[in-house]
């Protein structure tokens, strides 16, 4: 499990470090998917900072689509950050675009898209496709 | 929040039971002694043929040393009683909360201000009246003898009476009403001043006033004075005696037969009604009293004399603690308004 | 969202000095607020009116929705420890726990004797001969096992070692993360703020002078440095809070919720302690200029 550090003379909010504290995990291996992140409690009971900010830095992970909250068991690691190659990127980038190109000119507006798009990926995420 | 009162009234409780315990073992130890002598006097059955003085004399002459001493000890202990519950249980409840911020932690408690006082007011009070009484029962009783047999001397002590200043305070049921109030007024002086020290000097201070001032200026009113018209005789005038206002006759201590009535006020009348002066006599100015006495004798003089009898012991012993009582709901009620407004001066 | 403590208006008069003055906060729930300011700007007072343990003078508030100490239920809702953490000195630990369950109905007895027991007090040791540290670990505890929706602490660490307090605080926020308690905290030193605190009220001379998610007032406020200027010149909706000048540079804290246009501008986040010191030295400026108009 990892273990979170606080440095109060950096002037980086401390929900960013545990964010980055996490990203650095996952990049060096130390975290993989599958690994639970340790609890709000139990971080308090390390750190003595605000439960709150534990919460804010996991929905920041969560945002950024490396962590899921399962009610009552923990936040798990979902995937590692950028664990693709450029070239499946770029290719996804392309289809992605030909889609907007077509869904504008079938008349949706930037709302409509956004909307259609966010919906999309709540349910893709949420079954737990990765 | 009456466990907790009892938790912090632990030590108070202890020194009090602690005291009794020791006071009934001396009394229980020197008791069967002393109501042995009374038994054997005859004083109890003497109002039948009258001659109870020397009885009384006799009994009271062969006590001595320690009964002596601590009869007397017994009336200062109940004197004190209920100014030293004032004092050190009364004062100190709620100044000794703000001394040391406590009340900070009690208050935030799940329990009402209201209720906290309730509770602490309601079980000192309790135990103040409590221990009063017990200490008072047991010296009325010890002291029964005695309090019986020094008015039947028709002697110079006429004030050690039931009703005079140094037994109605201290038997009976009056000493529960002072150790009430004493103890509510100790609470008030606390709330009102919030440091312990300062408020046990106000609380002992204002007691001993009405302790002094009361039985001067009010007791002697609870109930309308009953009258007398004594006849002074040549035989009866005792002697002369300087005064504020001259010289006035020294009245006969005792109205004749009627042991322990608490003369509040006489004055001498002439036959026509009007107050009597001495100075008006000539045979009274001089140095020798035998031709005064004379002379005063054929005057056919009376003494008018209020006065309240003995036998109103018992119905002015319940008027006072009423009243004592009284005083401490009343105290009580503005302590409880006091702590409720909330207005702490920092 | 429901405030915890709502306050309009608030003020408290002790004989001829305003503690208090003008306080208007809406504070939201599950949040821990720091109150800052430095010594006699009235924090104390705030604290003991939301307890119930002062009457206002002026204004109302009111506390979980209802007049602070209007009742049993009213007063369980709410913890307080007040500044230099009063215990009773004669009293053993285990007769203030006996205390805690006599008093209030719902006393977590279990979760009380467990906290005493991790911190290594001695339950039979009286409460006058602990040490500040092991005495506010006793309050706190006090507290916390009457299960309080609102904890209040005045100064709680004010006087505590740097190991206590951090030990203190720890306590404080594992009970946040386990039971939502809301917590208003306040302090004369920002540092154990920045830690544990997201919501911020800066009281200075019995006046708030800035009040807000700690979130927020971060994100409204930058540090601008740039060539010389007068400051009038910004646009409007930008607040000078502090301002600094040489003969060739003008540095100013700002406050404003628009983007810094203008490129002359250096803009670089601040810091709690500078956004709060900014508050505390323009509340001292304010006043000297008043008595300077005053003389």
């Amino acid at each position: 499990m990892i273990e979170f550090q606080l440095d109060e003379t950096s002037g980086v909010a401390t929900y960013l470090q545990l964010v980055q504290q996490v990203h650095q995990a996952l990049r060096l291996g130390m975290l993989e998917p599958g690994d639970r992140l340790p609890t709000a409690q139990q971080v308090v009971a390390k750190l003595a900072i605000n439960p709150n900010t534990v919460h804010k830095a996991y929905r920041e992970l969560e945002r950024e689509g490396l962590v899921r909250a399962r009610p009552g068991l923990g936040t798990f690691v979902t995937r590692s950050p950028s664990g693709t190659d450029p070239a499946t990127q770029a290719r996804f980038l392309a289809a992605m675009t030909d889609w907007l190109r077509s869904a504008r000119t079938a008349g949706l507006g930037p709302d409509d898209i956004e909307a259609i798009y966010r919906t999309a990926f709540r349910n893709c995420f949420a079954e737990g496709v990765a | 929040m009456i466990r907790l009162s009892m938790l912090q009234f632990r030590t108070q409780a202890a020194t009090a039971a602690a005291a009794l315990a020791v006071l009934a073992v001396i009394l229980a130890a020197s008791g069967p002694h002393l109501f042995g002598m009374y038994d054997s006097s005859g004083i109890a059955t003497c109002q039948a043929h009258g001659d109870c003085a020397p009885l009384a004399i006799s009994f009271v002459n062969k006590l001595a040393g320690f009964y002596a001493a601590f009869y007397f000890i017994g009336i200062g202990l109940l004197l004190l009683v209920p100014a030293v519950i004032g004092t050190f249980w009364g004062a100190p409840l709620i100044t000794r909360e703000f001394e040391a911020s406590t009340f900070q932690l009690a208050w935030t408690q799940s329990v009402t201000r209201t209720r906290w006082l309730a509770a602490k007011l309601g079980l000192g009070a309790l135990a103040a009246m409590a221990t009063a009484g017990l200490f008072s029962l047991l010296l009325t009783w010890w002291s029964g003898p005695v309090d019986t047999a020094v008015p039947l001397e028709q002697g110079p002590n006429i004030t050690i009476i039931r009703l005079g200043y140094a037994l109605f305070p201290t038997r009976g049921i009056t000493p529960i009403g002072y150790a009430a109030f004493a103890f509510v007024l100790g609470v008030t002086a606390g709330v009102l001043i919030r440091r312990t020290v300062p408020a046990m000097a106000v609380t002992l201070g204002s007691f001993a006033f009405v302790q002094i001032a009361w039985p001067i200026w009010i007791r002697p009113h609870l109930l309308p004075p009953a009258h007398a018209i004594m006849a002074l005789t040549a035989a009866n005038i005792p002697g002369l005696a300087a005064g504020p206002g001259g010289t006035t006759i020294v009245n006969p201590p005792i109205l004749p037969g009627r042991a322990g009535d608490w003369v509040l006020s006489f004055q001498t009348i002439d036959p026509a009604g009007r107050p009597f002066n001495v100075n008006t006599v000539k045979a009274c100015l001089g140095t020798n009293f035998q031709p005064c006495q004379n002379a005063l004798g054929r005057l056919h003089l009376r003494d008018v004399i209020a006065y309240q009898p003995a036998s109103r012991f018992w119905v002015l012993q319940w008027y006072e603690t009423g009243i004592f009582l009284a005083a401490a709901v009343l105290l009580a009620g503005f302590c409880f308004w006091s702590i409720r407004s909330r207005r702490l001066s920092r | 969202m429901s405030a915890v403590i709502e306050t309009r208006g608030l003020g408290r008069q002790y004989r001829r000095t305003w503690a208090l003055r003008d306080c208007t906060l809406a504070i939201p729930e599950g949040r821990v607020v720091g109150l800052v300011g430095p010594n006699g700007a009235g924090k104390t007072t705030l604290l003991r009116l939301a307890a119930g343990l002062l009457a206002p003078t002026c204004g109302t508030i009111s506390v979980l929705g209802e007049e602070p100490a209007a009742g049993p239920a009213q007063l369980a809702r709410v913890g307080f420890v007040a500044q230099d953490t009063p215990v009773y000195a004669r009293m053993p630990v285990s007769d203030h726990l006996r205390l805690g369950a006599w008093l209030n109905p719902a006393w977590d007895d279990e979760m009380a004797r467990r906290r005493i027991g991790q911190l290594g007090l001695d339950q039979r040791q009286r409460a006058g001969s602990l040490s500040g540290g092991e005495r506010a670990q006793l309050t706190l505890t006090l507290a916390l096992a009457k299960r309080p929706e609102l904890l209040i602490l005045d100064e709680p660490v004010a006087s505590l070692d740097p190991l206590a307090r951090r030990e203190f605080l720890r306590g404080l926020m594992e009970a946040v993360a386990e039971d939502g308690t809301s917590v208003v905290l306040s302090s004369h030193l920002v540092a154990d703020l920045e830690r544990v605190c997201d919501y911020l009220v800066v009281l200075v001379a019995s006046r708030v002078r800035v009040a807000g998610e700690v979130s927020a007032l971060l994100a409204s406020h930058h540090r601008l440095s740039g060539p010389r200027r007068d400051p009038g010149a910004l646009p409007a909706g930008q607040e000078v809070i502090e301002e600094s000048h040489t003969d060739k540079q003008t540095i100013l804290l700002v406050r404003t919720d628009e983007p810094i246009h203008d490129p002359s501008w250096t803009v670089r986040p601040v810091s709690m302690e500078d956004l709060v010191l900014a508050y505390m030295s323009r509340a001292r400026d304010d006043r000297t200029r008043r008595l300077e108009v005053v003389s």
